[in-house]
């Protein structure tokens, strides 16, 4: 492998990361698209943006979260020191909000006067209805009713939060199918209508942007890890669906060769059966909602049905800079199958009285299997990107308890 | 941007819209997916559209994600897909539609992943072979033109380009220096079968983007009435119907989704009415 100068130049101007991303959209939405980009730049460089999203990251969100030395969970596996980086303690419950605190910005910024969004766990739905209700602006959520079925109470959060949750029924009603009606939604709205993304996919600018306002995760634990340890962790760790919060954790340690990565995305029943939600492991190169990536498709450039108790990681694809991160083998990308989430999920809960939700168990459920194996100098942080609360309906079913 | 090397093309394109033009009318243009509801019917349909009165054909390429897709062509293409329909399986239906038709003009249209995961030379080459004369890539702007308009044009494959009303007068010379055979005006925002145009703002439109470029305009999404296409026909140099083609194949299915007798020639009645629309003829509703 030739090595890089730097991990953390990317994308190029238009979008690509090595082969992935770029500006897979219809006509009717790349004016927009380039306009987007445009106001991003723009807001980029000035410092009263900064200024305004520091101050509701603070004072709204919560920000800086805790970075924790999980002290019985590091006795428990009797091996590498772990940290979580508390993200499931920001305002709404997960790291989602962080990035729809910039996008709604921006969005003000630019004269929109609408908000759309997809959302699969309802997480991203719920952080955009949150800023939706802060700043007073109309809001449309488009869910699969797979997902609204499996994620009542996100459901209504976000009517509680006044946006209105329409249920997706095409394709396979997940969260793919409801990031199409988002995009057919756009289509239709260009005007006023901005669209807060809540993954690191989609068209260039997406993934840049919302890996921009997803790394004040990493660029926090440097400073507390430094301030708690003296010196940069070891290894980090976090789970993979599309990929926010991961990029979030990482992109800040990219340049860092000390620092060991690994993306955890969710094997459902196991790779093997075919049934899950891993893209890089069990899917290949393709273009889908706006950028190139991996894909989990048919031989026929089909796409397919993602699976994974997380609902949050039932997508069928990954954010570009994973893709090309993947490529050039800066970080490590597993898997956890549905069952060694649900046991990570309980550990954590009766170790350290977290409760976390389903995706971040998938990180720990990794943890888990490599923590026992490093030094106890060994420093890990693991992203504890969203709170379990609401998850205790699927995790009870899978329990067999009647709630 | 500078121009793309071109390939000799089928010239079937251009010859028809020199027909129109010589008759003086604008043409008709018919849209169906491949393989809905199953390859059989979907040829039938096919075979019949020149004698219906379609002047050029777009086929469909399903695709289990079509994003810019109102709710009727979606369906079409689940139903296509569902009944096992492929890239090759289109590129067969056009192979058997050339035997017995040299002269209307192919026009695929569809999403790049079904392309890219073919392969975009073998696929080319393929289309090139079987009769296909253009292509239409709803997720590909000018912005990605190395993907597949450039190899398409070298391959002597037509890529033809959708301009929109949010393709301002800046942008649009980058969305035509490519295009060839004719330019797709979608005229309106939003996905297929969801709104129509009125007929003074699509005379506005396709005078706007007749001043950038001396190519054929067809104007489509939100065209359903033989009314509507004589008004579209009218001003422009095609009129494009989906939606409503499609919304004939769904009516006449069984409540297993399964062709009913008589379907092909129930929507091929009704690509007839919308023929006579763009003739200037009084339509008599079947």
């Amino acid at each position: 492998m030739s090595s890089l100068n730097t991990y953390r130049a990317g994308p190029d101007e238009h979008g690509h990361f090595g082969i992935h991303g770029g500006r897979f959209v219809a006509e009717t939405l790349m004016p927009l698209i380039l306009a987007v980009e445009k106001a991003y730049e723009a807001a980029k460089r000035d410092p009263s943006f900064k200024a305004e999203l520091d101050y509701y990251l603070e004072h709204y969100v919560g920000r800086p979260s805790p970075l924790y030395f999980a002290e019985r969970l590091t006795r428990e596996l009797g091996g590498a020191k772990i940290y979580f980086k508390r993200d499931e303690l920001n305002h709404t419950g997960a790291h989602k909000i962080n990035n729809c605190m910039g996008q709604i910005l921006l969005a003000r910024r630019m004269g929109k006067t609408r908000i759309i969004a997809e959302t699969g766990a309802g997480q991203h739905g719920v952080a955009t209805a949150t800023v939706c209700a802060l700043f007073d602006l109309p809001c449309t959520v488009y869910m699969g009713a797979t997902d609204i079925e499996r994620q009542k109470p996100n459901v209504f959060r976000m009517r509680l939060l006044g946006t209105e949750v329409k249920p997706v029924h095409s394709g396979t009603a997940t969260l793919k199918d409801a990031m199409n009606d988002a995009l057919r939604d756009w289509v239709a709205n260009v005007e006023n209508t901005f669209y807060i993304i809540g993954t690191v996919a989609g068209p260039h600018p997406y993934p840049a942007m919302v890996r921009d306002f997803q790394s004040v995760i990493g660029e926090e634990v440097r400073e507390q890890l430094r301030k708690a340890e003296g010196r940069l962790p070891d290894s980090l760790v976090a789970a993979i669906g599309g990929g926010s919060n991961a990029m979030g954790l990482f992109h800040p340690f990219l340049d860092d060769a000390s620092v060991k990565m690994y993306g955890v995305e969710a094997a459902g029943d196991g790779i093997e059966t075919g049934k899950h939600a891993a893209s890089l492991n069990g899917g290949r190169p393709g273009v889908l909602h706006g950028n190139r990536t991996y894909l989990l498709q048919t031989d026929d450039g089909q796409i397919v049905d993602a699976h994974s108790i997380s609902a949050g990681l039932d997508y069928p694809g990954i954010g570009p800079e994973h893709a090309w991160l993947n490529d050039t083998g800066r970080v490590s990308y597993v898997s956890a199958t549905d069952k060694e989430a649900l046991d990570a999920f309980q550990l954590c809960s009766r170790t350290e009285g977290i409760i976390p939700a389903l995706e971040p168990a998938h990180a720990l459920a990794h943890v888990r299997r490599i923590a026992p194996r490093l030094p106890k100098d060994h420093l890990l942080v693991m992203n504890m990107c969203g709170r379990g609360d609401k998850d205790i309906f699927t995790v009870a079913e899978h329990l067999g308890t009647k709630l | 941007m500078s121009a793309a090397t071109r390939g000799p093309d089928s010239g079937r394109i251009a010859k028809r819209f020199a027909a129109l033009k010589a008759a003086g009318r604008g043409g008709l243009v018919t849209f169906v997916t491949g393989g809905d509801p199953d390859a059989e019917t979907s040829l039938a349909i096919l075979r019949g559209l020149p004698g219906a009165g379609a002047d050029l054909i777009e086929i469909g390429m399903p695709f289990s994600d079509p994003m810019a897709d109102g709710p009727a062509i979606q369906a079409s293409s689940l139903r296509a897909l569902k009944a096992g329909a492929t890239l090759a399986g289109t590129l067969a239906l056009v192979e058997a539609f050339r035997a017995a038709d040299r002269d209307t003009p192919i026009v695929l249209m569809g999403y790049y992943n079904p392309i890219y995961s073919f392969g975009v030379d073998r696929f080319l080459g393929e289309a090139k072979r079987v009769g296909v004369d253009g292509l239409i890539i709803v997720d590909l702007p000018p912005e990605e033109d190395g993907e597949l308009c450039i190899p398409a044009l070298a391959a002597g494959v037509n890529f033809v380009r959708l301009a929109t009303p949010t393709t301002d007068d800046k942008r649009l010379p980058a969305v035509l220096g490519n295009s060839s055979g004719f330019v797709y005006y979608v005229s309106i925002m939003g996905i297929t079968g969801t709104r129509s145009a009125g007929a003074a703002e699509v005379r506005k439109a396709v005078e706007r983007l007749k001043r950038h470029t001396a190519l054929p305009v067809a104007v489509g999404f939100g065209i359903r009435t033989p009314t509507q296409a004589a008004e579209v026909a009218a001003v422009a140099d095609a009129a494009v119907v989906g939606t409503a083609i499609v919304e004939q194949i769904a009516g006449n299915l069984d409540e297993k989704g399964r062709a009913r007798p008589g379907l092909a020639e129930r929507v091929l009645a009704f690509v007839a009415t919308l023929a006579d629309g763009v003739r200037g003829k009084e339509t008599v509703a079947s």
